[in-house]
Protein backbone atom coordinates (compact mmCIF):
# COMPACT_ATOMS: atom_id res chain seq x y z
CA UNK A 1 0.00 0.00 0.00
CA UNK A 2 1.71 3.19 -1.05
CA UNK A 3 2.30 5.50 2.39
CA UNK A 4 2.61 2.48 4.62
CA UNK A 5 6.40 2.84 4.71
CA UNK A 6 5.63 6.75 5.72
CA UNK A 7 2.44 5.69 8.57
CA UNK A 8 5.15 3.12 9.72
CA UNK A 9 7.79 5.97 10.22
CA UNK A 10 5.47 8.37 11.79
CA UNK A 11 4.36 5.92 14.21
CA UNK A 12 8.14 5.41 15.27
CA UNK A 13 8.27 9.62 16.06
CA UNK A 14 4.62 9.20 17.96
CA UNK A 15 6.64 6.85 20.02
CA UNK A 16 9.99 8.95 20.65
CA UNK A 17 7.53 12.07 21.44
CA UNK A 18 5.77 10.36 23.45
CA UNK A 19 8.66 8.74 25.46
CA UNK A 20 10.62 11.49 25.64
CA UNK A 21 7.94 12.35 28.55
CA UNK A 22 8.44 9.50 30.82
CA UNK A 23 11.86 8.07 29.63
CA UNK A 24 15.47 10.02 30.76
CA UNK A 25 16.79 7.75 27.70
CA UNK A 26 15.04 9.81 25.09
CA UNK A 27 15.26 13.33 26.38
CA UNK A 28 19.40 14.33 25.63
CA UNK A 29 19.68 18.01 25.82
CA UNK A 30 20.29 19.84 28.83
CA UNK A 31 20.11 23.90 29.49
CA UNK A 32 23.60 24.47 29.36
CA UNK A 33 24.37 27.41 31.72
CA UNK A 34 21.82 26.30 34.48
CA UNK A 35 22.20 22.83 33.97
CA UNK A 36 26.05 21.06 33.66
CA UNK A 37 26.74 17.29 32.57
CA UNK A 38 29.67 16.43 34.81
CA UNK A 39 32.89 16.74 33.15
CA UNK A 40 34.47 12.84 32.41
CA UNK A 41 37.44 12.44 35.10
CA UNK A 42 39.55 11.86 31.69
CA UNK A 43 38.60 14.80 30.29
CA UNK A 44 41.22 17.30 28.85
CA UNK A 45 41.25 21.12 27.95
CA UNK A 46 44.10 23.45 28.60
CA UNK A 47 47.23 22.36 30.46
CA UNK A 48 48.26 23.70 34.19
CA UNK A 49 51.38 23.58 36.10
CA UNK A 50 51.37 21.63 39.34
CA UNK A 51 52.69 22.86 42.61
CA UNK A 52 53.19 21.05 45.79
CA UNK A 53 52.30 23.13 49.25
CA UNK A 54 50.52 26.22 49.51
CA UNK A 55 53.06 28.67 47.99
CA UNK A 56 52.80 28.21 43.78
CA UNK A 57 56.34 29.68 43.08
CA UNK A 58 58.42 27.63 45.83
CA UNK A 59 56.42 24.36 45.14
CA UNK A 60 56.01 24.45 41.01
CA UNK A 61 57.47 21.22 40.32
CA UNK A 62 58.64 22.19 36.80
CA UNK A 63 62.28 22.28 36.15
CA UNK A 64 62.36 24.28 32.73
CA UNK A 65 63.71 21.38 30.77
CA UNK A 66 62.24 22.64 27.76
CA UNK A 67 60.79 19.13 26.84
CA UNK A 68 57.56 19.80 26.72
CA UNK A 69 57.92 23.45 24.46
CA UNK A 70 60.28 21.36 21.87
CA UNK A 71 57.50 18.48 21.47
CA UNK A 72 54.59 20.35 21.52
CA UNK A 73 52.92 20.03 18.24
CA UNK A 74 51.68 23.77 17.01
CA UNK A 75 54.01 25.38 19.39
CA UNK A 76 52.36 27.03 21.76
CA UNK A 77 54.62 26.72 24.57
CA UNK A 78 57.25 29.69 25.87
CA UNK A 79 60.13 28.82 28.33
CA UNK A 80 62.83 30.87 29.82
CA UNK A 81 65.11 28.93 32.27
CA UNK A 82 66.21 30.99 35.07
CA UNK A 83 69.39 31.63 36.31
CA UNK A 84 69.67 30.32 39.94
CA UNK A 85 68.87 26.84 41.37
CA UNK A 86 65.77 25.64 43.89
CA UNK A 87 65.06 22.74 45.82
CA UNK A 88 62.94 20.66 44.57
CA UNK A 89 60.67 18.21 46.02
CA UNK A 90 63.53 15.79 46.98
CA UNK A 91 65.66 18.98 47.78
CA UNK A 92 67.92 18.51 44.79
CA UNK A 93 68.81 22.01 43.49
CA UNK A 94 67.03 22.75 40.45
CA UNK A 95 66.28 25.29 37.82
CA UNK A 96 62.74 26.28 37.61
CA UNK A 97 60.81 28.36 34.69
CA UNK A 98 61.32 32.29 35.11
CA UNK A 99 58.75 32.64 32.34
CA UNK A 100 56.29 30.20 31.12
CA UNK A 101 53.79 31.27 28.84
CA UNK A 102 50.94 28.82 26.87
CA UNK A 103 48.83 30.43 24.30
CA UNK A 104 45.26 29.58 24.50
CA UNK A 105 44.47 29.98 21.40
CA UNK A 106 47.17 28.34 20.11
CA UNK A 107 46.90 25.03 22.18
CA UNK A 108 44.80 22.03 20.29
CA UNK A 109 44.69 19.97 23.61
CA UNK A 110 46.71 17.39 22.49
CA UNK A 111 48.01 15.99 25.85
CA UNK A 112 51.61 15.65 24.28
CA UNK A 113 53.03 18.07 26.60
CA UNK A 114 51.97 15.54 29.65
CA UNK A 115 53.02 12.65 28.02
CA UNK A 116 56.39 13.49 27.74
CA UNK A 117 57.12 15.73 30.84
CA UNK A 118 59.40 13.60 33.21
CA UNK A 119 58.69 15.34 36.49
CA UNK A 120 54.76 15.11 36.42
CA UNK A 121 54.89 19.16 36.38
CA UNK A 122 52.20 19.64 33.10
CA UNK A 123 48.62 18.11 33.80
CA UNK A 124 45.57 18.57 31.97
CA UNK A 125 43.00 20.88 33.37
CA UNK A 126 39.14 20.44 32.89
CA UNK A 127 37.87 23.78 32.72
CA UNK A 128 36.58 24.77 29.61
CA UNK A 129 35.24 28.29 29.93
CA UNK A 130 38.47 29.87 28.70
CA UNK A 131 36.81 32.81 26.70
CA UNK A 132 38.14 36.48 27.44
CA UNK A 133 36.79 39.69 26.46
CA UNK A 134 40.80 40.66 25.84
CA UNK A 135 42.11 39.01 23.30
CA UNK A 136 46.39 39.49 23.57
CA UNK A 137 47.01 39.43 27.29
CA UNK A 138 43.91 37.40 28.37
CA UNK A 139 44.73 34.35 25.87
CA UNK A 140 48.42 34.24 27.06
CA UNK A 141 48.59 32.51 30.22
CA UNK A 142 52.09 33.13 32.50
CA UNK A 143 53.35 31.05 35.01
CA UNK A 144 51.13 32.70 37.88
CA UNK A 145 47.94 31.95 36.14
CA UNK A 146 48.50 28.52 35.13
CA UNK A 147 50.29 27.21 38.30
CA UNK A 148 46.95 24.74 40.27
CA UNK A 149 47.73 23.42 43.93
CA UNK A 150 48.52 19.30 44.12
CA UNK A 151 44.77 19.21 45.68
CA UNK A 152 43.23 20.90 42.55
CA UNK A 153 44.97 18.09 40.24
CA UNK A 154 43.33 15.56 43.00
CA UNK A 155 40.03 16.85 42.69
CA UNK A 156 39.33 16.81 38.76
CA UNK A 157 42.22 13.92 38.25
CA UNK A 158 41.89 11.94 40.96
CA UNK A 159 43.06 8.25 39.78
CA UNK A 160 45.70 9.80 37.95
CA UNK A 161 46.78 11.96 40.46
CA UNK A 162 47.04 9.33 43.21
CA UNK A 163 48.79 7.35 40.90
CA UNK A 164 51.26 10.22 40.27
CA UNK A 165 51.52 11.06 44.21
CA UNK A 166 52.44 7.62 44.74
CA UNK A 167 55.30 7.47 42.19
CA UNK A 168 56.90 10.35 43.40
CA UNK A 169 56.92 9.19 46.60
CA UNK A 170 58.05 6.36 46.13
CA UNK A 171 60.88 8.32 44.11
CA UNK A 172 61.14 10.53 47.13
CA UNK A 173 61.93 7.68 49.40
CA UNK A 174 64.36 5.96 46.88
CA UNK A 175 66.20 9.40 46.42
CA UNK A 176 66.08 9.55 50.44
CA UNK A 177 67.13 6.22 50.76
CA UNK A 178 70.35 6.64 48.95
CA UNK A 179 71.60 10.12 50.37
CA UNK A 180 70.99 7.65 53.45
CA UNK A 181 73.62 5.06 52.34
CA UNK A 182 75.55 7.40 50.18
CA UNK A 183 76.10 9.61 53.67
CA UNK A 184 76.71 6.17 55.75
CA UNK A 185 78.74 4.98 52.88
CA UNK A 186 80.73 8.57 53.09
CA UNK A 187 80.92 8.45 57.17
CA UNK A 188 81.81 4.84 57.15
CA UNK A 189 84.58 5.98 54.90
CA UNK A 190 86.23 8.33 56.84
CA UNK A 191 85.63 5.73 59.53
CA UNK A 192 88.43 3.64 57.81
CA UNK A 193 90.52 6.45 57.09
CA UNK A 194 90.76 7.60 60.47
CA UNK A 195 91.50 3.45 61.89
CA UNK A 196 94.94 3.08 60.87
CA UNK A 197 96.23 6.64 62.08
CA UNK A 198 95.66 6.11 66.19
CA UNK A 199 97.31 9.46 66.56
CA UNK A 200 93.76 10.82 65.65
CA UNK A 201 91.28 11.35 68.13
CA UNK A 202 88.87 8.30 68.87
CA UNK A 203 86.30 8.24 65.59
CA UNK A 204 83.27 10.36 66.95
CA UNK A 205 82.51 11.36 63.15
CA UNK A 206 80.79 7.79 62.60
CA UNK A 207 78.44 8.58 65.22
CA UNK A 208 76.81 11.83 63.94
CA UNK A 209 74.71 10.55 61.31
CA UNK B 1 47.49 4.66 -33.77
CA UNK B 2 47.83 8.03 -32.46
CA UNK B 3 47.75 9.14 -28.98
CA UNK B 4 44.21 11.22 -29.26
CA UNK B 5 43.00 7.08 -30.33
CA UNK B 6 44.38 6.08 -27.61
CA UNK B 7 42.93 8.94 -24.55
CA UNK B 8 39.57 7.85 -26.35
CA UNK B 9 39.82 4.38 -26.62
CA UNK B 10 40.74 4.63 -22.69
CA UNK B 11 37.79 6.84 -22.16
CA UNK B 12 34.92 4.68 -23.34
CA UNK B 13 36.65 1.75 -21.33
CA UNK B 14 36.47 3.78 -18.04
CA UNK B 15 32.42 3.70 -18.92
CA UNK B 16 32.12 7.44 -18.27
CA UNK B 17 28.76 8.88 -19.40
CA UNK B 18 28.60 10.70 -22.71
CA UNK B 19 29.00 14.36 -22.60
CA UNK B 20 25.68 16.16 -22.28
CA UNK B 21 24.39 18.13 -25.02
CA UNK B 22 21.65 21.25 -24.60
CA UNK B 23 18.32 20.75 -25.48
CA UNK B 24 15.54 23.37 -26.55
CA UNK B 25 16.98 26.78 -27.42
CA UNK B 26 17.32 28.18 -23.68
CA UNK B 27 20.53 29.50 -22.32
CA UNK B 28 22.62 27.02 -19.99
CA UNK B 29 23.10 28.66 -16.97
CA UNK B 30 25.80 28.25 -14.38
CA UNK B 31 25.96 28.60 -10.69
CA UNK B 32 28.20 28.14 -7.64
CA UNK B 33 26.48 25.94 -5.24
CA UNK B 34 29.19 26.35 -2.28
CA UNK B 35 31.04 27.38 -0.69
CA UNK B 36 28.55 28.40 1.60
CA UNK B 37 26.04 26.41 0.84
CA UNK B 38 24.57 24.82 3.89
CA UNK B 39 24.28 21.37 1.88
CA UNK B 40 28.38 21.06 1.12
CA UNK B 41 29.19 19.85 4.54
CA UNK B 42 32.16 22.45 4.54
CA UNK B 43 33.32 24.78 2.33
CA UNK B 44 32.94 23.02 -0.67
CA UNK B 45 32.16 24.86 -3.81
CA UNK B 46 30.37 23.16 -7.18
CA UNK B 47 30.11 24.81 -10.09
CA UNK B 48 27.34 23.84 -11.81
CA UNK B 49 26.31 24.04 -15.48
CA UNK B 50 22.72 23.53 -16.03
CA UNK B 51 20.00 23.47 -18.89
CA UNK B 52 16.80 24.13 -16.86
CA UNK B 53 17.03 21.71 -14.33
CA UNK B 54 19.41 19.15 -15.26
CA UNK B 55 23.03 19.23 -14.53
CA UNK B 56 24.94 19.23 -17.89
CA UNK B 57 28.32 19.79 -16.05
CA UNK B 58 29.60 20.03 -12.62
CA UNK B 59 33.19 21.25 -11.42
CA UNK B 60 34.38 20.72 -7.91
CA UNK B 61 36.20 23.26 -6.77
CA UNK B 62 38.36 22.81 -3.17
CA UNK B 63 40.94 23.90 -1.10
CA UNK B 64 39.04 26.19 1.03
CA UNK B 65 40.31 24.20 4.18
CA UNK B 66 43.51 23.07 3.25
CA UNK B 67 45.79 24.07 5.80
CA UNK B 68 49.27 22.27 4.84
CA UNK B 69 48.90 19.25 6.99
CA UNK B 70 51.35 16.94 5.08
CA UNK B 71 54.01 19.85 5.06
CA UNK B 72 54.08 20.55 8.49
CA UNK B 73 53.80 16.89 9.13
CA UNK B 74 57.13 16.58 7.18
CA UNK B 75 58.91 19.12 9.37
CA UNK B 76 57.63 17.57 12.87
CA UNK B 77 58.33 14.60 15.11
CA UNK B 78 56.57 11.69 14.07
CA UNK B 79 54.49 11.75 17.56
CA UNK B 80 53.64 15.44 16.82
CA UNK B 81 51.29 14.33 13.64
CA UNK B 82 49.36 12.36 15.65
CA UNK B 83 47.00 15.03 17.25
CA UNK B 84 46.79 16.48 13.86
CA UNK B 85 45.61 12.95 12.05
CA UNK B 86 42.37 13.33 14.54
CA UNK B 87 41.61 16.71 12.33
CA UNK B 88 41.31 14.79 9.07
CA UNK B 89 37.86 13.43 8.78
CA UNK B 90 37.21 14.51 12.16
CA UNK B 91 34.56 12.56 12.50
CA UNK B 92 36.04 9.44 12.67
CA UNK B 93 39.62 10.96 14.28
CA UNK B 94 39.91 6.91 16.39
CA UNK B 95 40.15 5.53 12.51
CA UNK B 96 43.29 8.10 11.32
CA UNK B 97 44.50 7.60 14.28
CA UNK B 98 45.04 3.92 13.79
CA UNK B 99 46.25 4.46 9.81
CA UNK B 100 48.79 6.79 10.92
CA UNK B 101 49.91 4.57 14.00
CA UNK B 102 49.98 1.15 11.63
CA UNK B 103 52.52 2.96 8.87
CA UNK B 104 54.44 3.88 11.54
CA UNK B 105 54.19 0.42 12.99
CA UNK B 106 55.35 -0.48 9.58
CA UNK B 107 57.93 1.35 9.07
CA UNK B 108 59.76 0.15 12.29
CA UNK B 109 58.48 -3.01 12.64
CA UNK B 110 56.99 -2.61 15.64
CA UNK B 111 55.17 -5.09 17.44
CA UNK B 112 50.94 -4.61 19.17
CA UNK B 113 50.31 -6.09 21.82
CA UNK B 114 47.05 -8.12 21.96
CA UNK B 115 44.80 -5.99 24.27
CA UNK B 116 45.87 -3.13 22.09
CA UNK B 117 44.46 -4.38 19.17
CA UNK B 118 41.27 -5.59 20.65
CA UNK B 119 40.76 -2.14 21.86
CA UNK B 120 41.81 -0.74 18.58
CA UNK B 121 39.13 -2.85 16.85
CA UNK B 122 36.33 -1.68 19.42
CA UNK B 123 37.15 1.68 18.88
CA UNK B 124 36.93 1.63 15.12
CA UNK B 125 33.72 -0.38 15.12
CA UNK B 126 32.03 2.46 17.45
CA UNK B 127 33.68 5.21 14.92
CA UNK B 128 32.57 3.53 12.03
CA UNK B 129 29.00 3.22 14.03
CA UNK B 130 28.98 6.87 14.65
CA UNK B 131 30.16 7.88 11.29
CA UNK B 132 27.07 5.83 8.94
CA UNK B 133 24.88 6.93 11.96
CA UNK B 134 25.71 10.46 11.57
CA UNK B 135 26.25 10.49 7.31
CA UNK B 136 22.49 8.61 6.89
CA UNK B 137 20.92 11.43 8.97
CA UNK B 138 23.13 14.31 7.20
CA UNK B 139 21.59 12.59 3.46
CA UNK B 140 18.30 12.63 5.22
CA UNK B 141 18.56 15.89 5.87
CA UNK B 142 19.56 16.99 2.43
CA UNK B 143 16.71 15.21 1.32
CA UNK B 144 14.47 17.55 2.78
CA UNK B 145 13.33 15.46 6.46
CA UNK B 146 14.17 18.86 8.74
CA UNK B 147 15.99 17.41 11.60
CA UNK B 148 14.51 14.02 12.58
CA UNK B 149 16.50 11.30 11.94
CA UNK B 150 19.29 13.63 12.01
CA UNK B 151 18.56 13.97 15.86
CA UNK B 152 17.77 10.63 16.30
CA UNK B 153 20.86 9.62 14.71
CA UNK B 154 23.04 12.08 16.42
CA UNK B 155 21.27 11.17 19.91
CA UNK B 156 22.98 7.58 19.63
CA UNK B 157 25.83 9.08 18.43
CA UNK B 158 26.26 10.54 21.63
CA UNK B 159 26.47 7.80 23.27
CA UNK B 160 29.22 6.91 21.50
CA UNK B 161 31.02 10.13 21.92
CA UNK B 162 30.77 9.73 25.53
CA UNK B 163 32.38 6.36 25.60
CA UNK B 164 35.18 8.33 23.57
CA UNK B 165 35.80 11.06 25.72
CA UNK B 166 35.91 9.16 28.96
CA UNK B 167 38.44 7.19 27.88
CA UNK B 168 40.62 9.44 25.66
CA UNK B 169 39.37 12.90 27.54
CA UNK B 170 38.04 14.29 24.10
CA UNK B 171 35.00 13.73 22.25
CA UNK B 172 36.12 13.88 18.78
CA UNK B 173 40.14 15.04 18.88
CA UNK B 174 41.04 11.89 20.75
CA UNK B 175 44.42 11.45 20.09
CA UNK B 176 44.59 8.12 21.44
CA UNK B 177 46.69 5.67 19.90
CA UNK B 178 50.37 5.15 19.88
CA UNK B 179 52.97 3.70 17.66
CA UNK B 180 53.05 0.16 19.69
CA UNK B 181 49.92 0.94 21.45
CA UNK B 182 47.16 2.80 23.17
CA UNK B 183 47.63 5.82 25.23
CA UNK B 184 45.66 5.01 28.37
CA UNK B 185 44.49 1.50 28.93
CA UNK B 186 40.35 0.43 29.34
CA UNK B 187 38.98 -0.05 32.56
CA UNK B 188 36.45 -2.47 33.61
CA UNK B 189 33.78 0.25 33.98
CA UNK B 190 34.71 1.54 30.67
CA UNK B 191 34.09 -2.14 28.85
CA UNK B 192 30.88 -2.43 31.14
CA UNK B 193 29.43 1.10 29.55
CA UNK B 194 30.83 0.12 26.29
CA UNK B 195 28.82 -3.30 26.20
CA UNK B 196 25.61 -1.22 27.69
CA UNK B 197 25.89 1.40 24.41
CA UNK B 198 26.67 -2.01 22.12
CA UNK B 199 23.37 -3.74 23.80
CA UNK B 200 21.60 -0.43 22.46
CA UNK B 201 22.56 -0.33 19.17
CA UNK B 202 20.33 -3.04 17.70
CA UNK B 203 17.35 -1.64 18.56
CA UNK B 204 18.61 1.55 17.39
CA UNK B 205 19.23 0.58 13.86
CA UNK B 206 15.98 -1.21 14.13
CA UNK B 207 13.96 2.20 14.47
CA UNK B 208 16.59 4.19 12.25
CA UNK B 209 15.12 1.73 9.70
CA UNK B 210 11.76 1.51 11.11
CA UNK B 211 11.78 5.35 10.10
CA UNK B 212 13.32 5.29 6.63
CA UNK B 213 13.75 1.99 4.44
CA UNK B 214 10.52 1.60 3.14
CA UNK B 215 9.56 5.17 3.27
CA UNK B 216 7.58 6.07 -0.02
CA UNK B 217 9.37 10.02 -0.77
CA UNK B 218 13.30 8.70 0.47
CA UNK B 219 12.11 5.47 -2.03
CA UNK B 220 11.05 7.82 -4.67
CA UNK B 221 14.31 10.34 -4.16
CA UNK B 222 16.79 8.04 -3.60
CA UNK B 223 16.22 5.20 -6.21
CA UNK B 224 17.93 5.35 -9.77
CA UNK B 225 19.57 8.26 -8.53
CA UNK B 226 23.07 9.01 -8.91
CA UNK B 227 24.26 5.78 -10.34
CA UNK B 228 27.68 4.37 -10.31
CA UNK B 229 28.82 1.89 -12.35
CA UNK B 230 30.98 -0.93 -10.85
CA UNK B 231 33.60 -0.44 -13.57
CA UNK B 232 33.57 3.52 -13.54
CA UNK B 233 33.85 3.07 -9.80
CA UNK B 234 36.95 0.79 -9.89
CA UNK B 235 38.76 2.83 -12.49
CA UNK B 236 38.16 5.99 -10.40
CA UNK B 237 39.46 4.23 -7.43
CA UNK B 238 36.58 4.63 -5.53
CA UNK B 239 36.67 3.04 -1.95
CA UNK B 240 34.25 2.32 0.78
CA UNK B 241 30.67 1.82 0.90
CA UNK B 242 30.12 4.06 -2.00
CA UNK B 243 32.05 1.01 -4.09
CA UNK B 244 30.13 -1.36 -2.48
CA UNK B 245 26.83 -0.08 -3.41
CA UNK B 246 28.19 -0.23 -6.69
CA UNK B 247 28.47 -4.11 -6.01
CA UNK B 248 32.28 -4.28 -5.80
CA UNK B 249 33.77 -6.78 -3.18
CA UNK B 250 36.28 -5.05 -1.71
CA UNK B 251 36.27 -4.41 2.00
CA UNK B 252 40.34 -3.80 3.52
CA UNK B 253 39.17 -5.42 6.40
CA UNK B 254 38.50 -8.08 4.35
CA UNK B 255 41.83 -7.64 1.67
CA UNK B 256 44.65 -7.18 3.97
CA UNK B 257 43.18 -8.44 7.35
CA UNK B 258 45.34 -5.64 9.23
CA UNK B 259 44.55 -6.08 13.47
CA UNK B 260 43.32 -9.07 14.05
CA UNK B 261 40.00 -8.96 11.55
CA UNK B 262 40.57 -12.03 10.87
CA UNK B 263 39.44 -13.77 14.11
CA UNK B 264 35.66 -11.84 13.69
CA UNK B 265 32.72 -13.17 11.80
CA UNK B 266 31.37 -10.44 9.73
CA UNK B 267 29.76 -10.12 6.33
CA UNK B 268 30.67 -7.33 3.60
CA UNK B 269 26.92 -5.63 2.35
CA UNK B 270 27.05 -4.94 -1.23
CA UNK B 271 24.65 -3.33 -3.23
CA UNK B 272 22.92 -3.72 -6.73
CA UNK B 273 22.26 -0.68 -8.54
CA UNK B 274 24.72 1.45 -7.27
CA UNK B 275 22.13 4.48 -6.44
CA UNK B 276 21.99 6.71 -3.60
CA UNK B 277 19.38 3.90 -1.68
CA UNK B 278 21.95 1.33 -2.51
CA UNK B 279 24.53 3.45 -0.65
CA UNK B 280 22.11 4.15 2.36
CA UNK B 281 21.11 0.92 2.33
CA UNK B 282 24.99 -0.54 2.63
CA UNK B 283 25.48 2.08 5.39
CA UNK B 284 22.68 0.30 7.75
CA UNK B 285 23.90 -3.26 7.11
CA UNK B 286 27.61 -2.25 7.68
CA UNK B 287 26.00 -0.81 11.19
CA UNK B 288 24.53 -4.30 11.93
CA UNK B 289 27.91 -6.01 10.83
CA UNK B 290 29.83 -3.56 12.75
CA UNK B 291 27.80 -4.54 15.76
CA UNK B 292 28.73 -8.69 15.28
CA UNK B 293 32.43 -7.54 15.65
CA UNK B 294 31.58 -5.66 18.63
CA UNK B 295 29.44 -8.09 20.19
CA UNK B 296 32.45 -10.82 19.88
CA UNK B 297 35.26 -8.56 20.78
CA UNK B 298 33.79 -6.89 24.06
CA UNK B 299 33.96 -10.17 25.77
CA UNK B 300 37.08 -11.38 24.14
CA UNK B 301 39.32 -8.75 25.21
CA UNK B 302 42.21 -10.34 26.95
CA UNK B 303 44.44 -8.45 29.78
CA UNK B 304 47.79 -7.66 29.50
CA UNK B 305 49.86 -4.75 28.28
CA UNK B 306 48.58 -1.84 25.57
CA UNK B 307 52.37 -0.80 24.75
CA UNK B 308 55.02 -2.40 22.89
CA UNK B 309 57.74 -2.43 25.74
CA UNK B 310 60.19 -1.21 22.89
CA UNK B 311 58.19 1.80 22.25
CA UNK B 312 59.50 5.13 22.90
CA UNK B 313 58.24 8.41 23.18
CA UNK B 314 60.99 10.90 22.92
CA UNK B 315 63.91 10.09 20.60
CA UNK B 316 61.79 8.50 17.57
CA UNK B 317 63.73 7.98 14.43
CA UNK B 318 63.44 5.20 12.86
CA UNK B 319 65.90 3.71 9.99
CA UNK B 320 65.66 4.71 6.49
CA UNK B 321 62.83 3.39 4.40
CA UNK B 322 59.17 3.58 3.63
CA UNK B 323 55.75 2.15 4.23
CA UNK B 324 52.04 2.10 3.55
CA UNK B 325 49.66 1.24 5.81
CA UNK B 326 46.26 1.08 4.76
CA UNK B 327 42.59 0.75 6.79
CA UNK B 328 39.13 0.43 5.97
CA UNK B 329 37.85 3.75 7.71
CA UNK B 330 34.05 4.44 7.34
CA UNK B 331 34.76 6.17 4.32
CA UNK B 332 36.75 4.21 1.97
CA UNK B 333 40.33 3.48 2.18
CA UNK B 334 42.80 5.94 4.40
CA UNK B 335 46.40 5.10 4.12
CA UNK B 336 49.32 6.90 5.12
CA UNK B 337 52.55 6.78 2.93
CA UNK B 338 55.92 7.76 4.83
CA UNK B 339 59.45 7.48 3.80
CA UNK B 340 61.72 7.62 6.48
CA UNK B 341 65.75 9.25 5.84
CA UNK B 342 66.83 8.59 9.42
CA UNK B 343 66.21 11.36 10.94
CA UNK B 344 63.07 12.42 13.56
CA UNK B 345 60.94 13.65 11.00
CA UNK B 346 59.22 12.31 7.84
CA UNK B 347 61.18 13.42 4.48
CA UNK B 348 57.76 12.49 2.62
CA UNK B 349 54.12 12.27 4.83
CA UNK B 350 51.12 11.60 2.55
CA UNK B 351 47.68 10.40 3.39
CA UNK B 352 45.59 8.49 0.82
CA UNK B 353 41.98 10.59 1.74
CA UNK B 354 39.21 8.69 0.70
CA UNK B 355 37.02 12.03 0.62
CA UNK B 356 39.02 13.12 -2.15
CA UNK B 357 39.01 10.58 -4.28
CA UNK B 358 35.34 9.29 -3.72
CA UNK B 359 34.83 12.96 -4.72
CA UNK B 360 36.68 12.58 -7.69
CA UNK B 361 33.73 11.04 -9.23
CA UNK B 362 30.77 13.26 -8.38
CA UNK B 363 30.28 15.15 -11.95
CA UNK B 364 30.11 11.22 -13.90
CA UNK B 365 27.00 10.63 -11.14
CA UNK B 366 25.32 14.38 -11.14
CA UNK B 367 25.17 14.52 -15.15
CA UNK B 368 21.68 14.53 -16.80
CA UNK B 369 19.82 14.59 -12.80
CA UNK B 370 18.11 17.03 -11.80
CA UNK B 371 19.88 20.03 -9.60
CA UNK B 372 17.93 19.19 -6.54
CA UNK B 373 19.53 15.40 -6.78
CA UNK B 374 23.14 17.09 -6.82
CA UNK B 375 22.49 18.01 -3.29
CA UNK B 376 21.40 14.23 -2.13
CA UNK B 377 24.53 12.42 -4.44
CA UNK B 378 26.72 14.88 -3.09
CA UNK B 379 25.40 13.95 0.57
CA UNK B 380 25.30 9.73 -0.67
CA UNK B 381 29.49 9.75 -1.40
CA UNK B 382 29.84 10.92 2.58
CA UNK B 383 33.13 13.25 2.30
CA UNK B 384 34.36 15.29 5.34
CA UNK B 385 35.88 18.87 4.16
CA UNK B 386 38.84 18.15 6.88
CA UNK B 387 39.93 15.24 4.88
CA UNK B 388 39.32 16.19 0.92
CA UNK B 389 41.82 19.54 1.90
CA UNK B 390 43.89 18.63 4.75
Amino acid sequence: MLGEGILKGMAETAKNFAGSFVSEDRLTTVEYPEQRIPTFENARVFPFLVYDGSDWAAGMRCVACQICEKECPPKCIYIEKSQDKKPDFVGKPQFYPARFDIDVSVCMSCQICVEVCPFEAIKMDTEFELATDNRFGGLLLDREELAKSNEYYHRIHPTEADEVDARLNSEKAAAEAKAKAAAQAAAAKSADAAKPSPAKPAPSTGGED
Amino acid sequence: MSVAETKAEKLDGWNRPPAMEPEGEGELLEIAMGPHHPSTHGVFRMDVTLDGERVMRLKPVFGYLHRNHEKIAEGAAYLASMPYTDRLDYFCSLSNNWAYALAVEKLVGQQVPERAQYIRVILAELTRIQNHAASIGFLIQEMGASGTPLMYAFRQREKIVDLFESLTGSRMMCNYMRFGGCRVDVSAAWLESARTVVAGLPAFVDEFEALLTTNEILMARCQGVGVLKADLAVNASVTGPLLRASGVNYDIRKVDRYGIYDRFKFRVPLGDHGDVYDRYMVRVLEMRESIRILEQALPAIPAGPIMDPKAKLRGFRPKPGEAYGRIEAPKGELGFYLISDGSPNPYRYRVRPPSLINLTILEDMCLGQNVADVVLIFGSVDIVLGEVDR
